[in-house]
Order: C-alpha cells, then sequence, then structure tokens
C-alpha cells in the first residue's frame, strides 16, 4: 500500500529501506517529513488533534500518488500520515519517492506534499494557553500547488 | 429522495452534528440546491454554510463543485478547507 494512515509513529529509515528493497534500479530517494512545532502564528502550542475523512483520505492521497507518478520518471512512492493526538516534535507526515534521479523524485515529492496540503481531507485543531483552535488553511499552500497546474494553453 | 450527509471538522462543532440521513425532493438536485435547503433551517446552519463561507464539498468522497449532481444514496460531505501535512 503506498498509502498509510495511522495514529502510531513511523521510523522513515525502516519505510524507505522496505521501499527500495532489492530494486537494483533506484539511484535516488526523496522524502520529506512534517513535524508538530509548539508554535503557530505567534501563539504557542501544547497539543494538535489531527481529523480525517476515513475512505476519502485514502482515495485522495492514492490519486495524488498517482499523479506523481504520472507526471515524472519516479518508480516507487510511499505517503504515510498520522492522525489523532500529537505533541511538539512529533512526527506528523511521512513522503518517500524512488527513482533513477534526484531531479524527478524531488519533483515528484514536493508535488505530493502540495497537493497533500490542499486536496487531502485532515484538519488540524490545535491546543493553546488561550483554548482549543481549528488551524485556519493558508493561501500560501494554495499557491505552492498552484504552481503544479499545467500552464494554461496560449491561443498563439 | 435520501442522501447521506457528513458535517467534519469546525463544521460539525458549529452544527453540533457530525452527519444525518436527509430527504430531499428532485428539485434539490446539485450541491449548491443542498447547501441553500440546510442554510433554510437558519441559526448555526445559516451562519456556518452562508455564502463566502469558505466550505468545501465532497461526493461520494470526491472533491465537488457547487454544479455537482446530488442523486439518491449520495454520500455528501461539509467540511473546511483542509490542513494536513
Amino acid at each position: 500500500m503506498p498509502v498509510r494512515i495511522q495514529t502510531k509513529d513511523f521510523d522513515a529509515g525502516a519505510e524507505i529501506a522496505v521501499l527500495r528493497r532489492g530494486n537494483l534500479k533506484v539511484g535516488a530517494v526523496a522524502s520529506f517529513i512534517g513535524v508538530c512545532r509548539d508554535a503557530n502564528d505567534g501563539t504557542a502550542v501544547t497539543k494538535m488533534t489531527l481529523e480525517h475523512y476515513p475512505g476519502m483520505t485514502e482515495r485522495a492521497l492514492e490519486k495524488i500518488v498517482s499523479e506523481a507518478k504520472r507526471r515524472w520518471d519516479v518508480m516507487d512512492a510511499l505517503v504515510i500520515h498520522r492522525v489523532g493526538e500529537l505533541k511538539p516534535t512529533d512526527q506528523i507526515v511521512l513522503v518517500v519517492v524512488t527513482g533513477a534521479h534526484r531531479g524527478e523524485a524531488f519533483a515528484a515529492c514536493e508535488f505530493i506534499m502540495d497537493y497533500l496540503k490542499t486536496r487531502a481531507p485532515f484538519w488540524k485543531k490545535e491546543e493553546t494557553p488561550q483554548g482549543a483552535r481549528w488551524v485556519e488553511a493558508r493561501i500560501s499552500d494554495d499557491e505552492a500547488a498552484q504552481r503544479w497546474e499545467p500552464p494554461k494553453s496560449s491561443a498563439a | 429522495m435520501k442522501v447521506k450527509i457528513l458535517y467534519l471538522a469546525s463544521l460539525r462543532e458549529q452544527l453540533g452534528k457530525s452527519g444525518e440521513d436527509v430527504e430531499i425532493s428532485p428539485a434539490t438536485s446539485t450541491v449548491a440546491g443542498l447547501r441553500t435547503l440546510l442554510m433554510a433551517r437558519g441559526g448555526s446552519w445559516q451562519m456556518a454554510l452562508a455564502q463566502g463561507k469558505a466550505l468545501r464539498v465532497a461526493v461520494n468522497q470526491e472533491m465537488a463543485q457547487p454544479t455537482t449532481p446530488v442523486k439518491p444514496g449520495d454520500e455528501i460531505a461539509f467540511f473546511p478547507p483542509v490542513t494536513g501535512g
């Protein structure tokens, strides 16, 4: 399964080892780990709870991974996203992409993260000294995802 | 016809409900129509679903548009913009 939603922590090294085991063609492994910080928008964060939409989450992530494989010449991809209660320093998300060369692996990894941030149904609720609050979506995340849109065909 | 509606994250808290089965008339044939129908309940429904509120809708677990058709037995989820990763 290239996509996993789980409450428990993950071991990036072990996951990468499994993903590229025995594949003599792999020349590049690109990975990203998202981590829970102790502050957001100038306010201390003591804890966060990640909620998702079971069923749709898996489908959305599988679609994003398929799209990455269609756009770039990569071999395998893995996405692990945690849900439930997390605290600062905890790992939240892992994306790994393997390929023959780094350029394609880097691009596919970044694409998967940018699309995950704007299209996969996860929501964060933060605990702060002032009480709990839902994290607001950022325009910069939409902009990051938009740069991967295919260029508009120009009427020459 | 009957559809299954889900309310997720902050929307669930605003509405005090995680979901419900709703009987709708064939005239309510799109996502926009369903949203209008729910807003007509007034109070927190009117506020949480008001036009201009950043809201996303999925029909059968695929992101939908206001014009997306709604059919009997569909699962329609209303939720705020996503914030994972």
